[in-house]
């Protein structure tokens, strides 16, 4: 058992998310990072699939009630038992009645905590991840707050302590970052200035960034002139509401676009005009409010490989830590 | 047949791909999206993760890995084909009637926090939708959006939000714009309108859209503890027709009593729907599909 002494600022459970459910609202959730959240796994022997915590900005404070193997990956702030410093990217023990608290932020925006044998709280549609729009999954479907009590899995045959993620396969974070997008869906909608103001600004996260969606601030797009369609609205970005893809990019009143993640909203009449590649949306959610960001036109086969990329690394990661 | 204009295809990144079928609503675009859907859906291939339609356009989300992207593409042309213009497809759906407190006094303390973000400051959002729709008062605009059916053209936005769109033709219809800027309140099952579609809140939270009235009846439950959540969490379905009845205060307090004992539910009737015969005489096919409530 864990006993939740302080939350963090939004702790909430995670896993690889929930598929099936997107047509009724209900969006995929499970971590942000999911890079970072394999390593975690790995590092402790749990499967795959397994049930960590999401920890943003600034880190919780848990007592074990029982011994346990942990390890955190993503975002560095370092780990501590009983306020002695833990390497990141590494399994460390946890001693019966000891407090794992965590250092300040230093890179990055996103940790995560795996512990063997996973967090165990009920799966709801086929996950455990926290969907707290919806008060969906996870702990009670929402944040953690001091004073809940999280159960640990059992039955895992967890990896012992001082297993290392290699340096090369650690995720590096930096406050000026690229992020691979294919334009489409409404990118019609932009003037051809307008597009090209879309792909050179260098825009900087907002402090509007979370679950949901990250937002940016830089510029504002040109739109071509239209007569608007029935049921879209008047302002030249709405269009008659329309599925949002994850990963899309919206851009409300063509200025500021946001960056739709895991806990998107499925739907609504904004123009999207392109979409974060699935292995860049690891990128964004390492972004912390500041982030310089610039976003890099590739062509569907230039996404494929990106995928191909990504799956490469994840391969490593299992041979590595296998 | 009517003409159909071809739909366009869109990537969404490398995991989803987009199609919108209309630029503009209407309620054949959205028959085309579902009939679509429903034929993947029915003879999913593998690879396939989601399928949502939505008002004028749907997106399938599938593992590139497993099904080839040009490949899902060229099916989903197919099934375009296939569907045409529905005028041949009938859906198995429901009529659902939607008990609606107008003018309660919960969205009317959220609309007036945000009078500086409307554009009508003055008045309040049921007002301002009557007036600039040309109603003579706020009882005919009632009689008006509680009087003829409305299509679930979309479920989504945060879980479980119906989009509803009104069943008469295009010039009967209600326009309403939203809110200038969003507000960060909204109560739970709060009636909404924005553009020419009707909503109700599932959750509480953000909103863009005018706010008319509430109902009593939950529609999302996540802890499934109600009867009508039994099976599932969600109440709304796509293509489900919603017919909303005016209830006076006494009756909201009773449906919210039996909500709280755990008693109340949702009228609602299985019923065919058609595009063509409604097509061609509106009026005379809603009379007959809401027949089931009389």
């Amino acid at each position: 058992m864990i006993t939740v002494r302080k939350p963090g600022l939004s702790t909430t459970v995670q896993d690889g998310g929930r598929a099936g459910f997107y047509d009724l609202g209900i969006p995929p959730s499970g971590a942000l990072d999911q890079y970072a959240l394999q390593a975690a796994n790995l590092l402790v022997g749990n499967p795959h699939g397994a049930a960590v915590l999401e920890i943003v900005y600034m880190g919780p404070e848990l007592v074990f009630t029982a011994p346990a193997v942990v390890a955190v990956a993503g975002a560095t702030m370092v780990p501590k038992v009983d306020g002695e410093e833990r390497p990141m990217w590494e399994s460390f023990a946890v001693g019966e009645g000891e407090t794992l608290s965590f250092g300040y932020l230093t890179a990055g925006a996103r940790a995560y905590l795996a512990v063997a044998g996973g967090v165990d709280v009920p799966e709801v549609l086929g996950s455990r991840s926290t969907y707290a729009l919806g008060a969906l999954g996870g702990h009670n479907g929402r944040p953690l707050t001091a004073g809940d009590e999280l159960r640990i899995g059992d039955g895992v045959n967890g990896a012992g302590a001082g297993r290392v993620v290699p340096a090369e396969l650690r995720g590096a974070y930096s406050k000026d970052v690229e992020v691979r997008v294919m334009m489409g869906l409404y990118d019609h909608r932009l003037s051809t200035d307008g597009r090209a103001t879309f792909l050179d600004t260098t825009w900087k996260l907002t402090p509007v960034a979370d679950r949901i969606g990250f937002r940016y601030s830089g510029a504002e797009l040109e739109t071509v002139e239209r007569e608007p369609p029935f049921g879209a609205g008047q302002d030249p970005s709405n269009i008659v509401d329309a599925p949002y893809p994850i990963g899309s990019i919206q851009v409300p009143g063509s200025v500021e676009p946001i960056v739709l993640h895991r806990d998107a909203v499925s739907g609504g009449g904004y123009m999207m005009v392109a979409t974060v590649l699935s292995v860049d949306l690891d990128v964004v959610a390492q972004s912390a409010p500041g982030t310089r960001t610039r976003f890099v036109e590739v062509d569907l086969d230039g996404a494929l490989a990106a995928r191909a990329d990504g799956k490469r690394r994840v391969e490593k990661l299992h041979d590595a830590l296998g | 047949m009517t003409d159909v204009s071809p739909a366009r295809y869109s990537w969404g990144g490398d995991e989803f791909v987009f199609v919108e079928l209309a630029e503009e609503m209407s309620l054949q675009a959205n028959f085309r999206a579902m009939a679509i859907t429903k034929a993947l859906r029915d003879d999913r291939p593998d690879g396939v993760l989601e399928i949502c339609p939505a008002n004028a356009s749907y997106q399938v989300r599938y593992d590139p890995d497993v099904l080839a992207p040009r490949e899902l593409q060229s099916r989903l042309q197919e099934l375009e084909k296939q569907v045409g213009d529905a005028a041949d497809v009938t859906l198995p759906t429901r009529v659902v009637e939607i008990p609606v407190l107008y003018r309660d006094p919960w969205t009317t303390e959220t609309l007036m926090r945000f009078r500086d973000r409307h554009q009508d400051p003055d008045g309040t959002d049921i007002e301002y939708a009557a007036r600039i729709n040309g109603y003579g008062d706020v009882e005919e605009f009632i009689a008006a959006h509680s009087g003829s059916p409305w299509f679930t053209s979309m479920v989504g936005f945060v879980a479980g939000l119906p989009f509803l769109f009104q069943m008469v033709p295009q010039d009967r219809q209600i326009v309403v714009p939203k809110y200038l800027r969003p507000r960060t309140d909204t109560p739970k099952q709060t009636v909404g309108y924005g553009g020419c579609f009707s909503c109700i809140y599932s959750v509480r939270g953000a909103g863009g859209y005018q706010m008319f009235g509430i109902t009593p009846a939950p529609i999302y439950d996540p802890t499934q503890s109600m009867p009508d959540f039994a099976d599932f969490m969600v109440f709304f379905r796509p293509a489900d027709i919603v017919k909303f009845r005016p209830i006076d205060r006494e009756t909201y307090d009773a449906h919210l009593a039996e909500v709280e004992a755990g008693t109340f539910r949702i009228v609602q009737h299985d019923v065919e729907f058609a595009l063509a015969p409604f097509l061609e005489d509106p009026d005379g096919y809603n009379a007959k599909l809401l027949e089931v409530l009389a």
